[in-house]
């Protein structure tokens, strides 16, 4: 009987010949992600330290960005915390204040690859399925633990099998179709699950891929996984990784699957996910004209070249609605560079966008970008939740570059099939 | 012994907001603001032994350990809910604090009825009604049992060592 590709893995890491969902395996990870939070990780498990030492150098991957630049004495405090531990440990894979934001860091650098199993403590570490990988959130204990020891328990999910049928219409991005399937299933809709997305996937670029793993945590999903292509392996080419160098694994053809969703690319609009829950999404036909006081483009998510060229071309030769906060928040260093070089930043900074360091900056609400109660921001970040922005009483919209870009300019949110008549 | 109820997809930002998570890492720093943006009321009147009662996808969101390091240390016996985010999940496993996932007893639930629990034989008494929650499997008993993740991994590298 065939095997979807979470049973696959995790029997190869488990050291298992077969496996089946419910069972727990003991499996050592190829790699475990931390951001700012590696200080009190760190702080967790000083005694142990000194004793056993670190389980291995390599495993580690630090990468701070979560309050950066430090936007108080206790968080400069706790990066310096991190950069000694780093130089004490001699760790491999360090990343100071300004490569970017974890997750697109850890792909673009080629940490994470076809057929591993990374953890971090944070949830969106579910993102590296885009490019083949087995990798989900864990908290800051299990991180700590996980150093001394280099291993942990897994229980083998059952798997969501999400088939996209035909292609995106105009103005519909990744983005937009990750929220719809949000919406369609809730968020606790894959809850424990791995989510395996299949289908007419070569029209998505690992960018987009990206954007959909990313959210798979806001449905609940363990992992969210994109099978090895042609796409995957020009992107890893283009990063400088060879094909030598991994090992995909793919579902079985015939693997059995504990759902089977279908999803016609051609009926979905763009949508925006309203307060506060990231499941509450419309499409954007219901919800255009709030009035709205920021605009967040960028993140994790969509901080990518890709997305700030869909606001560039909305945006270029305008200006945003003066009521309005443009904020720019690239994903990492070289993708600000990137923009630059293309000359997209240019545009979006002459449209009125004012660019953050590359990092999480607004989307956790601990600085740059906190909203004001009764404000209301649109963002192309992944959570809406109440307070999530730092402020309890304002709302956050999610949505495209595209819809975000087109309701920048409006001072509304905005339809942006409407700024894409040229 | 109150029961504190709540709805669905309780999401980690409500139960403790994300804008402290790197200011605030100690049970002392974090008790305060416990679900400040759910229920304000919550941090000033918890008392131990009290119970949450919610509905499902409890502790979704991000992975911050602090609401659950927050309710253990409040003295929360055990949060029962329809069902729980898997990072919360482990999460309180790691942290010893008791989940229980059992709908039936979230919904046979009303103001007032008497709640007891019984942990050792896995049952649940809501009013009149008893209800049995699954035992969690060895591997994961053996973490609870040492009394949390990291106390676990102590015993194993001591053993390890020898």
């Amino acid at each position: 009987m065939g095997k979807t590709f979470a049973e696959k893995i995790l029997a190869k890491y488990g050291h298992e010949k077969t496996v089946v969902p419910g069972q727990i395996v003991t499996a050592k990870p190829d790699h475990l992600l931390m951001h700012d939070n590696a200080a009190p990780i760190v702080s967790k498990i000083t005694a142990e330290l000194k004793e056993y030492g670190i389980a291995n150098r390599d495993l580690p991957i630090i990468v701070l960005d979560h309050v950066i630049p430090a936007a108080a004495e206790k968080n400069a405090a706790q990066h310096k915390q991190i950069r000694e531990f780093v130089k004490a440990y001699k760790l491999k894979h360090f990343y100071d204040v300004g490569y970017g934001v974890c997750h697109q860091i850890v792909v673009e650098k080629g940490l994470a690859l076809p057929g591993m199993v990374l953890l971090g403590s944070d949830s969106h570490t579910c993102s590296y399925g885009a490019v083949g990988a087995f990798s989900t959130g864990i908290d800051r204990t299990e991180a700590a633990a996980l150093l001394l020891t280099g291993e942990t328990w897994l229980k083998v999910p059952q798997s969501i099998k999400m088939m996209l049928r035909g292609p995106l219409q105009k103005g519909v991005t990744a983005k937009d179709v990750i929220l719809y399937i949000i919406g369609d299933v809730s968020a606790s809709g894959a809850d424990y699950c791995s989510v395996e997305f299949h289908g007419d996937v070569k029209q998505l670029s690992v960018d987009d891929r990206f954007t959909i793993a990313n959210m798979g945590v806001e449905m609940g999903a363990k992992n969210a996984f994109f099978a090895v292509d042609t796409i995957t392996t020009k992107y890893l080419s283009s990063i400088g990784i060879k094909k030598t160098q991994y090992k995909p694994i793919s579902p079985d053809a015939d693997a059995t699957y504990d759902r089977e969703l279908v999803y016609n690319l051609r009926e979905i609009p763009p949508v925006v996910s309203v307060p506060h829950g990231v499941d509450n999404v419309k499409p954007v036909t219901e919800v255009e004209g709030i009035d709205i006081q920021q605009c967040l483009l960028g993140t994790c998510t969509n901080g990518r070249l890709s997305d700030f060229q869909i606001a560039a071309k909305i945006l270029k030769g305008k200006h945003v609605d003066p009521r309005v906060r443009l904020l720019v928040l690239p994903a990492s260093r070289q993708v600000y560079l990137d923009a630059v070089k293309a000359g997209v930043m240019e545009t979006l900074v002459k449209a009125g966008g004012t660019v953050l360091p590359p990092g999480c900056g607004p989307c956790l609400g601990a600085h740059q970008g906190v909203l004001a109660p009764g404000e209301r921001c649109i963002s192309t970040s992944n959570r809406n939740f109440k307070g999530r922005m730092g402020c309890a009483d304002a709302e956050i919209y999610l949505a495209s570059p595209a819809t975000v870009a087109a309701s920048a300019l409006h001072g509304r949110i905005t339809d942006p099939r409407k700024e894409m008549r040229r | 012994m109150k029961v504190w109820r709540y709805g669905d997809n309780i999401n980690t930002d409500r139960l403790f907001p994300g804008k402290y998570t790197y200011t605030c890492s100690t049970a002392e720093e974090i008790k305060p603001h416990l679900l400040e943006d759910l229920d304000p009321l919550f941090a000033k009147n918890v008392k131990e032994g009290d119970l949450i009662f919610a509905g499902k996808n409890f502790g979704c969101g991000s992975s911050r350990e602090q609401p659950v390091i927050g309710l253990k240390a409040v003295g929360i016996a055990a949060v029962v809910a329809g069902s729980f985010a898997r990072i919360f999940y482990r999460s309180a496993i790691n942290q010893g604090l008791l989940l229980l996932e059992c709908p039936e007893a979230v919904s046979a639930y009303h103001e007032g009825d008497t709640v007891s629990l019984d942990v050792k034989n896995g049952t649940i008494m809501v009013g009149s009604k008893t209800f049995t929650f699954p035992k969690l499997p060895p591997e994961i008993l053996a973490i609870r049992d040492a009394g949390g993740l990291l106390a676990y991994t102590r015993e194993k590298l001591k053993k390890r060592k020898k």
